[in-house]
């Protein structure tokens, strides 16, 4: 029975894999076949759609965008120039290629490259190490900083440092909302104290977050740069995305169902036993889904701070991308945002399953 | 005789104002106003009450007329007014666990398990006793409500009727002096609700505690009750009427029903709630 109801709130957050846990189950039935195949089906027949959506879109731009080249051509250099340019156009030499809106087979390529990147890099960085094995064995022996590997960073560790940012920004603002959360909702008179802190300062964008952060950190804070820019943009997503958790937990605490309080009062538990079993726990279901949404904004304004920060992350990768001009930049681009979108979706499903793992009240649909 | 060993013997003395010892409850002159938008809202004026050892007494009255507004100023849950309430002799100055308090909605802490809700209190009222003692406390009452079988199930997935049994099972066993029970059975069918009124007499007799509960059911209020308490309309509701129950304890549903006096009883109630 416990089994059951821990797999029915599975489901609600990652449903998505349900067919595939349908699929691999041993007890496969004929409806349930029938009903993977038709949602597998229909979810196939809208991916499809899309590509071939975006595909005519982007021919439709990449012509648009030769007409102009050649005509900017005839208008500056006359005929032979023009005549010149759509040749060239027509060949696919990559020094006169239309520069707009990639197609999905170009992204497709670009997402190859940089994986094939990754593996090059990954090589490169293995037989670092095994040449430096000896000296740094040495250097250490003596008591000295080993020689470490900087080189290009590939995407996979752009990936992953934007992860490793997310989720100390995430850690930060767990860190400071929840327990400040709990004491304003604990107190109404410091609630009103801090309510006004909490209306002003939740609307400030990251952009200002950042410089503020920046401000501080810089005169605090003496570290390399790449350390430097790690330290600013987590702190500034945490202290973007923290409000979320701040106001729920404010807000459960103060709102715990008066049964329970009268119930602690007339047992006459003391302050700690009606904090940590009574109120606490039934706060939990909105503090966590505060903190969802504090994932999701950390993950969203992490790509702006990145950027601004200078940390090798995605949102730096994209902007450089777009600054390099590269021929294909704007692809790498694409392929940065689908892998932003995959992550924070993912990263969302898997904060609403462990939502919906400590919420008690089953019809608290969120 | 001298006074001292007078109060000792039959009665407490406090504040200068003598208590016969058999009197558990007394409210005296209770007043209850709250405050509107419209101005002061009088619920409660000029109520006394008393209400003895072992007793017990049922209350019925018009909706909104303030029965829940009392019993919640007994258990301390609520600021009085005027008047007062004593319990013993001492008045009352905030909730405690000499009061239990059977909600009408079970409210049961969702995330934990029966016994758990029960230990809540249990470990409060029983610091010294050990883990095992404490848990023996707490099954053992789970095990008069009829939950043996459901120790560890979450609040949460157990049925209305299982919740107020552990509701039960939590206010006795924190051996409260004074059981206060508001509409504790008005959500359940009617075949549960029987079955908890069984349950409930069955322990309130042998725990020798005094038991108030509000109710809407006459025949609840008869079945249960020593002393049925009507009270009037409201606003400045007051105690109206008091109707003294003879039937021998303990009682079956069907002698009671047989019971020539029944109808008698039945009919004072209903003419009271009925003008
Ligand atoms: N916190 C409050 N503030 C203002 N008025 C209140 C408050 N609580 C109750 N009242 C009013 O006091 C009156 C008595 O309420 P109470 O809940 O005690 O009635 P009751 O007899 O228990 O009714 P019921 O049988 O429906 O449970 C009602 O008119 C109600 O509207
Ligand atoms: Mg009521």
């Amino acid at each position: 029975m416990e089994q059951e109801i821990v797999l029915k709130k599975q489901r609600q957050g990652l449903s998505f894999l349900k067919p595939l846990i349908m699929k691999l189950s041993p007890k496969i039935n004929k409806g349930s076949l029938v009903s993977f195949l038709k949602k597998s089906g229909i979810t196939l027949l809208s991916v499809l759609l899309f590509i071939g959506l975006w595909h005519m879109g982007a021919k439709a731009l990449y012509d648009v965008e030769a007409e102009y080249k050649i005509e900017k051509a005839l208008a500056e250099r006359g005929q032979e120039a023009a005549d010149a340019e759509r040749a060239c156009i027509a060949s696919g030499d990559s020094s006169c290629q239309p520069n707009t809106l990639p197609s999905p087979s170009q992204v497709w390529a670009s997402l190859q490259s940089l994986i094939a990147d990754h593996q090059v890099i990954t090589a490169d960085k293995a037989a670092f190490v095994e040449k430096m094995a000896a000296t740094n064995a040495k250097l250490i022996a003596q008591g000295k900083d080993a020689i470490v590997y900087t080189g290009r960073a590939s995407f996979l560790d752009i990936i992953f440092t934007s992860i490793k940012t997310v989720f100390a920004g995430f850690l930060l603002a767990l860190l400071i909302a929840v327990p400040i959360g709990i004491i304003i909702g604990l107190s109404p008179s410091l609630r009103s104290a801090f309510n006004w802190f909490i209306q002003v300062f939740k609307p400030v964008s990251p952009v200002v977050w950042y410089l503020l952060v920046f401000m501080i950190v810089k005169t605090l804070y003496i570290g390399d740069s790449s350390d430097n820019a790690f330290v600013i943009s987590f702190i500034s997503v945490g202290l973007c995305a923290m409000w979320a958790t701040l106001v729920n937990t404010a807000m459960g605490v103060s709102s715990v169902d008066k049964d329970y309080i009268n119930v602690a009062k007339v047992l006459k538990l003391g302050t700690f036993q009606k904090v940590f079993k009574v109120i606490l726990p039934s706060s939990l279901p909105l503090i966590f889904t505060g903190l969802r949404i504090t994932l999701s904004v950390a993950w969203m304004v992490l790509i702006a701070i990145e950027l601004l920060a200078q940390s090798q992350g995605l949102g730096l990768f994209v902007w450089e991308e777009f600054q390099n001009g590269a021929n294909d930049s704007n692809s790498k681009i694409i392929v940065a945002m689908f892998v932003i979108g995959i992550i924070g979706f993912l990263l969302d499903r898997f904060m609403l399953t462990v939502q919906n793992m400590v919420s008690f009240n089953k019809n608290e649909a969120v | 005789m001298s006074t001292a060993t007078l109060s000792t013997e039959t009665g407490t003395t406090e504040n200068g104002i003598f208590y016969p010892s058999n009197v558990m409850l007394d409210l005296s002159k209770l007043k209850k106003v709250y405050p509107t938008p419209k101005g002061d809202y009088v619920v409660l004026e000029d109520l006394d009450l008393q209400i003895m050892k072992e007793e017990f007494v049922t209350i019925i009255g018009h909706s909104g007329c303030g029965k829940t507004t009392m019993l919640s100023m007994i258990a301390g849950l609520n600021p009085i007014s005027g008047g007062n309430i004593a319990v013993l002799g001492k008045p009352v100055k905030g909730p405690g666990p000499d009061r239990g308090v059977i909600f009408q909605s079970p409210s049961l802490m969702p995330w934990m398990t029966a016994l758990e809700n029960v230990l809540l209190g249990v470990n409060k009222v029983f610091p010294h006793a050990t883990k095992t003692q404490r848990k023996d406390i707490a099954k053992y009452y789970l095990h008069k409500v009829g939950l043996e079988g459901a120790f560890n199930k979450k609040a949460m997935e157990l049925s209305q009727g299982m919740q107020q049994r552990v509701g039960i099972a939590r206010a006795f066993a924190i051996k409260p002096k004074v059981l206060l029970l508001d509409e504790p059975f008005g959500m359940l069918d009617s075949l549960t609700r029987g079955e908890l009124q069984d349950i409930l007499i069955e322990i309130w007799n042998k725990e020798k505690i005094t038991a108030v509960m509000i109710t809407h059911d006459v025949d609840e209020a008869i079945f249960l009750a020593d002393r049925v308490v009507m009270m009037t309309s409201g606003p400045r509701a007051k105690i109206g009427d008091i109707l003294n129950i003879d039937f021998e304890r303990p009682r079956s549903r069907k002698s009671v029903l047989e019971h020539p006096d029944y109808y008698t009883y039945r009919k004072h109630l209903i003419d009271f709630l009925e003008h």
